[in-house]
């Protein structure tokens, strides 16, 4: 694990937060959208443990924080998902380009 | 080439391509598939970096209940059996050139903070240790160097535990439950 160093993690995190942000950017199905943001969630999880690992100092905060970053992401998914639903049963659509007025 | 950094490259390969997978997809299935394995693979990296609660939660949570929750949203909004909606090629130029300048960026900065020497002498805590912080018992980290700060320097780390932040969240959960359980509840249609 020694020769494995903080960089790879860093790498990977930042290429999985690249991708979430280009998800969110394309998609037009507001569900895709959804799934960008959990990917930007995860690269940010995968940062803090690697963190926790390689930094003596850090060893129990970062998963703790990893934690509490996967049970708001859940609390997150429940809550669009529940906007999501309402959107389609008002307009029976899942576009995002259709959302243009506040009140169904 | 020992075995971490094997297993290392095959598991990133693999999260990676199944990222890409996410964005690359048109279908939303498809895209729920391919995010499952990208989670798959985020939580086989915990367990590499030697953190197995976050590992194991993140498969309970994500892959058992948050992916089924998405999949559920995309059956539910589904209007037929060919779900695309086809994006506009200048958005993929506008939406990739966005994505690939910050990876370069935040490649660029990971590259230079280099890494921290790993003391090993601080044993990775365990689950018995990670809940006792959740529960307020004990102080949260070990006595160790604090990257960023001089080493002759004192530091004054108060013995923090998570206890507060960990009722926040349950409470946080419980009202977002609620609410998202009274905005997706089923209304009577209301004829145009």
């Amino acid at each position: 694990m020694n020769e494995l160093g903080l960089t790879p993690f860093l790498v990977l995190s930042a290429f999985l937060f690249a991708c979430g942000v280009t998800c969110v950017a394309v998609k037009r199905n507001a569900i895709g959208i959804l799934m960008g943001v959990e990917l930007i969630l995860n690269a940010a999880n995968v940062n803090l443990i690697a963190f926790a690992r390689f930094n003596s100092g850090f060893r129990l905060d970062g998963q703790v924080f990893a934690l509490m970053v996967v049970v708001l992401a859940a609390a997150e998914a429940a809550v669009a998902l529940a906007i999501i639903l309402n959107f389609y049963n008002n307009h029976a659509t899942v576009d995002v380009d259709e959302a243009k007025d506040l009140k169904g | 080439m020992s075995l971490p950094v094997i297993l290392f490259v095959l598991v990133a390969t693999a999260t990676a391509v199944s990222a890409v997978g996410v964005v690359a997809s048109r279908n939303v299935v498809r895209m729920a598939v391919w995010l499952l394995f990208t989670l798959i693979g985020v939580a086989l990296i915990y367990f590499l970096l030697g953190a197995e609660f976050a590992g194991a939660a993140q498969l309970i949570v994500y892959v058992g209940g948050t992916l089924v929750l998405v999949v559920f949203g995309v059956m539910l909004t589904a209007r037929g059996p060919l779900v695309e909606l086809r994006t506009k090629r200048n958005e993929w130029i506008v939406g990739g050139a966005l994505g690939a300048s910050l990876f370069a960026l935040l490649v660029a900065v990971s590259l230079k903070l280099g890494s921290p020497q790993t003391t090993d002498d601080a044993p990775i805590p365990g689950t018995g240790q990670l809940g006792m912080t959740f529960l307020g018992v004990t102080e949260t980290s070990p006595a160790g160097n604090v990257s960023g700060v001089p080493v002759n320097k004192p530091i004054a780390r108060t013995q923090v535990a998570y206890f507060l932040p960990f009722e926040i969240v349950s409470v946080h959960l419980l009202v977002v439950l609620i609410g998202a359980a009274y905005l997706a509840r089923a209304k009577r249609r209301v004829k145009p």
